[in-house]
């Protein structure tokens, strides 16, 4: 990237804004980044590999669900699965970011597409959706992104340090279904959307015991057709 | 179970889903079913991850009253409806599970 100098003091400008709009979020992260490494140590999981899947996968409910795949001695094959699964909604940002950022050259592309998390894609498109496309405005997506990925690895590496220590009567596994409850109540604002959180949730406890955890693939599938169904009928 | 291998394929299907559009964009139509399917991943998934979290213990629906993880995440469940605001429920929702687990 050879830049004018000029522009220096603008894009660092909005870089540090980038940092700044996502501080907020980085609050709630920290703890969930540190319940991760406690889990993931917890399950088994080797130190080295807990905090390689932090800065590899990056995808902070995945890796929860992952962690929780490997205590139960799932096959490593139905782990990439759903991880696959779990992490397809980022499609959903990538479709929904990729008009503010398709004019960038392609090392450009990749940065931000690995930096795109729930909440690093949060606070990029609310500043993309008010300030449109600017000559900058990557450097903006960019300061949020790094904000949030140095908060997951530093917040990992401490779970992992203080893995031994907490006790399991604390229950902190739970967290994980608080932090979904949280994320996923809001949206529910239509019909469709209920019936596909309904349906997923009854069919996830119907098919529990299938083998695998297979059971949560077929309940995404079966929430999201039945979302479409009820979409059409309108 | 092979953890590296776990952890590079889970990584790279992951940096692929979100390179998709960034990538596509311009180059060939996103076929317009798959679009409206998308809106409905992220609620079917996490629905499908809450559900036998809160309900199921030791491989049993569990919908007893000593199940304290029910009444915890209603709490989450009706803090996040109302305010939105994601840290509230959670440490709502963890502080009702423990003094449940406390009294009884």
């Amino acid at each position: 990237m050879s830049l004018p100098r000029r522009d220096l003091p603008q894009l660092m400008a909005q870089f540090l804004r980038g940092v700044q709009h996502e501080f907020p979020l980085l609050v709630g992260v920290f703890p969930f980044g540190m319940i991760y490494g406690i889990l993931a140590v917890g399950a088994g999981i080797p130190q080295s590999t807990a905090q390689a899947m932090s800065s590899v996968v990056f995808a902070g409910s995945s890796q929860f669900i992952t962690a929780q795949l490997v205590h139960l001695g799932t096959p490593g094959l139905v782990i990439v699965l759903t991880i696959f699964v779990v992490n397809l909604r980022h499609a959903l940002y990538s479709a929904s970011i990729a008009p503010y950022i398709r004019h960038l050259p392609r090392p450009w592309k990749l940065l931000l597409a690995y930096l795109l998390t729930d909440e690093a894609y949060a606070v990029a498109i609310t500043e993309y959706e008010k300030a449109g496309v600017t000559a900058h405005g990557h450097w903006f997506f960019l300061g949020a992104g790094l904000a949030l990925w140095t908060t997951w690895q530093l917040s990992t590496a401490l779970g992992i340090f203080l893995g031994a220590a907490v006790p399991q009567g604390w229950a902190l596994d739970f967290t994980l279904a608080l932090t979904f409850i949280a994320i996923v109540i809001p949206t529910l604002r239509d019909r469709p959307t209920v019936g596909t959180a309904l349906t997923a949730s009854l069919v996830a406890l119907a098919a529990y015991n299938m083998p695998y955890k297979l059971g949560l693939i077929l309940a995404a599938l079966c929430g999201v057709t039945v979302g479409m169904l009820l979409e059409g009928k309108r | 179970v092979n953890l590296w291998l776990v952890l590079i394929l889970g990584g790279l299907f992951t940096f692929l889903t979100r390179l998709s559009f960034i990538y596509l964009l311009g180059r060939v139509e996103t076929p317009r079913y798959i679009q409206r399917a998308l809106r409905f991943v992220p609620a079917a998934v996490l629905s499908a991850i809450i559900a036998p979290d809160v309900l199921i213990s030791d491989g049993n629906l569990d919908l007893s009253l000593g199940n304290f993880r029910l009444p915890a995440a209603l709490v989450a469940t009706l803090v996040a409806w109302y305010t939105k605001n994601a840290l509230l429920a959670i440490m709502l929702g963890m502080l009702s599970l423990w003094l449940l687990q406390a009294a009884f």
